[in-house]
């Protein structure tokens, strides 16, 4: 069995995290919608092959650690009608993340 | 009984720096939230697709992700779930060199003639191999 090279975590969770406003060259999983934003991170879903290489036919390593972000909705839409405590998680890689502090 | 998609291009207002499938939060009217079965030609395209990525590491999902997205505006917003598929799918066997657009078209173009030979009825559509262009 063979161990894949996997990035170091640099986030925990409960920590606040930025994510990084950039345009997407080629395929990209982080939405538009969510860039430039701030959350929290919920957990470490673990570590994934790079999907941003991997659409490319690479092997997609190192691998990058996935975390569950947890968003405001009134920090992503300005004219949010719903509850103030009202939320949204979204998977973000950390080639994604900053740290907000 | 496939309902017949529809053939739209939608209004991208503000969408500055997004890929053409990147539009959350964008308004769209209404969601189309009617269920139809899947037709055969579309149970085959999902099997295909498992068989190509899971059994025969032929391509990643990614890879058919990154197809589909760089999709221009006019081919995505009208073409259906399963049509995008498809055409990603003959796209990345070309890429990967499984088979050449010749033999797709030359093997297209017999299916055609065995069809019409049976009385079915052919579609005039085509897909374009194109990236940007309309299907």
């Amino acid at each position: 069995m063979s161990v894949e090279a996997v990035t170091a975590q640099r986030f925990r969770p409960g920590q606040t995290v930025h994510v990084i406003e950039r345009p997407a060259l080629g395929h990209c999983r982080t939405p538009w919608y969510l860039r430039g934003k701030t959350g929290v991170v919920a957990s470490v879903q673990g570590a994934y092959r790079d999907p941003e290489r991997l659409a490319y036919h690479k092997p997609g390593l190192p691998s990058q650690v996935l975390y569950k972000v947890r968003f405001l909705q009134t920090e992503l839409w300005p004219d949010y009608p719903g509850p103030a405590s009202d939320h949204l998680e979204a998977d973000i890689y950390e080639g994604w993340l900053e740290s907000a502090s | 009984m496939t309902s017949s998609p529809s053939r739209t291009t939608l209004l991208r207002e503000g969408a500055d720096g997004r890929a053409v499938h990147d539009v959350g939060g964008m308004d769209f009217g209404p969601i189309d939230r009617d269920e139809h079965d899947l037709a055969l030609w579309e149970k085959r395209t999902d099997a295909m697709l498992i068989l190509l990525c899971s059994k025969k590491n032929v391509f990643t999902i990614d890879a058919m992700r990154r197809v589909i997205e760089d999709y221009g505006q006019q081919a995505y917003d009208r073409t259906t779930y399963y049509e995008k598929w498809i055409r990603a799918i003959r796209n990345l066997l070309v890429e990967q060199e499984i088979v050449s657009p010749d033999e797709v078209e030359k093997r297209m173009a017999e299916l055609a003639s065995v069809h019409r030979a049976n009385g079915r009825r052919v579609s005039a559509e085509t897909i374009d191999w194109a990236k940007g262009g309309a299907a």
